[in-house]
């Protein structure tokens, strides 16, 4: 028993393997948020007057909102006016033009095990690094042109491709969508931009990796995928931060283009910071991701582990406007200690014949409350829409609590919607028979959990696969005992 | 506003007439009620339990309120609640939600229910049956109470049917009725309402249920026939081994309005809990299902399990389906299911491959559908009238009851 207690106590100390900060000369502008400094990010970033006046009507539109509480979630108040809005960890002291990536950043990524050299890299993967406010690079760009894909920071396709982002930017998510949105739409800084010609197959897995470093600020990253007809692309996305007792808020917006026969697959590991055993700081994660399948028989999957934040407030969504279209959702949701999580997803059938899925996993440990929120509207022209759901949610522990929400609205006596849900702590006969041949309590909870989470974990790809396995029983070591 | 406002001007000029008709553990919590109600007005479609229900402008035409009392038959275990054998001070508005506006609306207009009272370990062999007959030539409103005390170890069957009558087209009626029942140690209630109205009625039920250790009560909600009907049903298993039942069955057709709004909440351990809704939606109907299922911290081996499943069987029909969990032991096995489809084709298929007409073989698929709900219900004289009343109702020959034992 003493043994155990040893081994239970040098893990709830183990510390956040990422939480580590980057002394870097970092720009920070200001703290607060008025129409000079959306004006500031955006003469910044040299945007043309198009991006400054949506950003302009995204703020006046935020400025008449209130935060919303609907979520199951108790997120502290956000001062938004004590927040910097946009951090450069790129700019040199004096001299304007940059021609290398400070060392120090390079560590930095290496450390996460993001090596910035292409010829470090795991082949195969491009990756656009995103600190604070800004894209620190983007790898393989140049053998990406060559298929005519364009992998970029989002301001960089401001500049260089300014029709393309102006035809698709805010048609997914407009600003006026909700709270964080709007926030977002006004003050967004890097992300990534993507897009795939016509029947062009992305020759490798394109990631973006997010990082927070600069301390009281926010990350309001925006992405825009466009994948062109007949095209596929596979798309990671990463994310880390600093260890840090306040709160530190992350409103992202993804927004996911998908035309006629495309096929896109979205993963997410997402580890901000989920603050310390007793709930002292971590990452506010309240983003909107959502993808539009606009093309006839076009394909958008979302495959999210989600194992950080201190909050998450989070439904990537699928709008099935082409006919035949098809749209996945699969989910494992970690929480530990005092963390909250309020996931789910929203699939819209509006095309004929259109199908979702949807495959959920909560697994709440510690103190936590870890909710599944999800809607699935069958609007009346759907018809022969079909959607199947399944979540389930998994209690380790007296303390914490596993929520399922599910919204169902039909409109159309030709879909066919199925949902199921089960909560459930971990089976004593298979703990049982665990420890009978053998193997550890706290083993065979990590062995169940991953054979539990396993029909997400196979959705992602290969690296992330095995990164996310070894999240979870990160996440969950020190909850059996 | 604009709805309450006649409700508040109506209070202030009857509230002394109905005062004085009433009994003074009725009167007391009255005024309270009627704050709570002029502070809050009518729930709107922004509050999550009233999402699917426009509850001001079900209230909002004029109607007459009526004072007349009910016709209690002389029976042993019936009573009126300013009649009652019982001090019904610590039942009375004591586990209805205070802060509901329906509630509170309710109880301050309300001027006399019913109460069921059955004494410790007695048994009330024949089912008590409460009949409400809508008919009259000016729109009205009534509201009803109703208190069921069952002591410890006793049973009792409840039936509540309400009914349409005759009347003009241009009338229509509203009615509201909050139910309390007390259900103590080891006794067992099973309670059914039965809705045949028509198109012109409105009907806001909120049932309050309080379980104590070892009792076990059965709730089931049936809408044949009816205008819009909203029905709440709050649950509590307060005590350990209590059991639930909760089953309902719906069909609508035409621009019926059905909403079904419950919670059952897990105070105790090792209570058990099972809903079933079942909808047929035909016509322009539409229906709602929202169930929450809340497991307490100390709600240990908890087992709940909710079905929800809809049938559309026209293309304006429209559902909104809502099974929810919400937990927080650990040691439990919670299930919920719901579903929104249309007839299976093999069997119609099949059906029509053996000589049955479509129309015949879809109303076989959707009595089959219904008799998941009706043939739990133990009370076989009335599971074989709704069967027959089901089968009615989808062949479009309902009629208002002739020659019913239930309603005579």
């Amino acid at each position: 028993m003493a043994e155990k207690n040893e081994y239970v106590k040098s893990v709830v100390k183990k510390e956040y393997e990422y939480g580590f900060t980057t002394d870097v000369h970092t720009e920070i502008i200001d703290k607060g948020l008025n129409e000079d400094v959306v004006r500031l990010i955006s003469a910044k970033k040299g945007e043309p007057d198009w991006l400054l006046q949506f950003r302009l009507e995204a703020y006046r539109y935020w400025i008449t909102q209130q935060q919303p509480s609907w979520a199951h979630v108790t997120l502290p108040p956000i001062d938004y006016q004590a927040i910097s809005y946009y951090a450069d960890p790129t700019a040199r002291k004096k001299d304007g033009e940059q021609k290398e990536i400070d060392p120090e950043l390079m560590k930095t990524f290496d450390k996460l095990g993001i090596p910035l050299e292409e010829r470090l890299a795991l082949s195969g993967t491009a990756v656009d690094a995103v600190m604070d406010s800004v894209s620190v690079k983007t790898t393989f760009k140049e053998k990406l042109s060559e298929k005519g894909i364009i992998f970029c920071s989002i301001s960089e396709a401001v500049r260089e491709y300014p029709e393309l982002v102006r035809q698709y930017l805010g048609t997914v998510v407009p600003y006026r969508d909700n709270y964080f949105a709007a926030l977002n739409s006004a003050v967004f800084s890097d992300g990534s931009f993507v897009y795939i010609p016509k029947n062009t197959r992305c020759p490798m897995e394109l990631s973006t990796y997010f990082r927070i470093n600069a301390m009281n600020t926010g990350q309001f990253e925006r992405t825009l995928i466009v994948c062109d007809e007949g095209s596929y692309v596979s798309y990671l996305e990463g994310c880390t931060a600093p260890m840090r007792d306040e709160n530190q808020l992350h409103a992202a917006i993804v927004e996911i283009v998908v035309l006629d026969n495309a096929e896109v697959k979205y993963s997410t590991v997402q580890n901000w910071y989920p603050g310390d055993s007793e709930g002292r700081g971590g990452v506010l994660n309240l983003v909107t991701k959502r993808g539009h399948l606009r093309g006839v028989n076009s394909k958008l999957s979302w495959t999210q582990v989600e194992t950080g934040s201190a909050i998450t407030w989070k439904y990537p969504s699928c709008v099935l406007s082409g006919d035949g279209s098809q749209a996945e959702f699969y989910s494992v949701a970690v929480t530990n200690n005092h963390q909250e999580a309020d996931t789910g997803t929203k699939m819209i059938h509006i095309g004929k014949n259109t199908k979702s899925t949807i495959i959920s996993k909560g697994i709440s440990a510690g103190r936590s409350q870890n909710s599944y929120r999800g809607l699935v509207r069958v609007t009346k022209n759907a018809d022969g829409a079909r959607n199947y759901s399944s979540c389930d949610s998994l209690l380790l522990g007296n303390q914490c609590g596993a929520h399922t929400f599910p919204y169902m609205d039909v409109q159309n006596n030709t879909a066919t919607v199925e949902h199921e849900a089960t909560t459930s702590k971990i089976n004593e006969d298979q703990l049982f028979y665990c420890n009978q041949r053998g193997i550890s309590t706290e083993e065979a909870v990590g062995l169940i959990v991953n054979g539990y989470a396993k029909d997400v974990l196979n959705k992602l790809p290969m690296e992330f696969a095995v990164e996310a396995q070894k999240l979870l029983s990160v996440s969950l070591e020190g909850t059996v005992g | 506003m604009k709805s309450e406002q006649q409700y508040i001007e109506l209070y202030n000029e009857v509230n002394q007439l109905i005062k004085q008709k009433s009994c003074e553990p009725m009167n007391a919590v009255r005024d309270a009620a009627f704050q709570v109600f002029r502070a809050q007005g009518f729930p709107t479609q922004k509050l999550e339990r009233y999402k699917y229900t426009d509850v001001p402008t079900a209230f909002a035409p004029n109607y007459g309120i009526s004072l007349n009392s009910a016709a209690i038959n002389p029976s042993q275990y019936i009573y009126s609640i300013s009649a009652a054998p019982i001090d019904i001070r610590p039942y009375y508005n004591k586990i209805a939600d205070a802060a509901d506006s329906i509630t509170a609306l309710n109880t301050a207009l309300v001027h006399d229910g019913i109460l069921v009272y059955v004494p410790k370990n007695e048994n009330s062999d024949v089912p008590i049956q409460i009949d409400n007959h809508l008919s009259g030539n000016i729109s009205t409103m009534l509201n009803r109470r109703l208190l069921i005390v069952l002591e410890q170890g006793a049973q009792a069957t409840v039936i509540i049917n309400d009914k349409g009558g005759v009347h003009p087209d241009d009338i229509s009626f509203l009615t509201t009725q909050v139910v309390e029942v007390f259900c103590q140690p080891n006794s067992h209630l099973d309670l059914y309402e039965v809705e045949e109205t028509d198109k012109s009625c409105s009907r806001f039920s909120n049932v309050y249920i309080r379980a104590e250790r070892d009792s076990s009560v059965r709730h089931n909600s049936i809408t044949l026939t009816n205008g819009l009907t909203r029905n709440l049903c709050d649950a509590y298993l307060v005590g350990e081994n209590a059991q639930l039942t909760l089953n309902g069955c719906v069909i609508g057709s035409e621009s019926q309005h059905i909403d079904n709004n419950t919670l059952i909440r897990h105070c105790a351990p090792q209570c058990q809990s099972d809903q079933l809704y079942k909808y047929v939606l035909d016509g322009h109907s539409v229906g709602a299902f929202a169930g929450k299922i809340l497991v307490d911290k100390d709600a240990q081996k908890t087992t709940s399990q909710e079905t929800n499943a809809n049938l559309c069987a026209s293309p304006t029909a429209r559902m909104y389906s809502q099974p929810m969990l919400e937990i927080y032991a650990d040691d439990v096995k919670c299930n919920h299911g719901s579903t929104v489809g249309v007839m299976d084709e093999a069997a119609l298929f099949y059906m029509r491959q053996r000589g049955i007409p479509e129309a015949e073989a879809r109303m076989l698929l959707k009595n089959a559908f219904m008799g998941g709900v009706i043939d739990q219900i133990p009370l076989r004289s009335l599971r074989d009238r709704l069967y027959v009343k089901i089968e009615k109702r989808f062949l479009g020959e309902y009629e208002k009851c002739e020659a019913c034992r239930l309603c005579k």
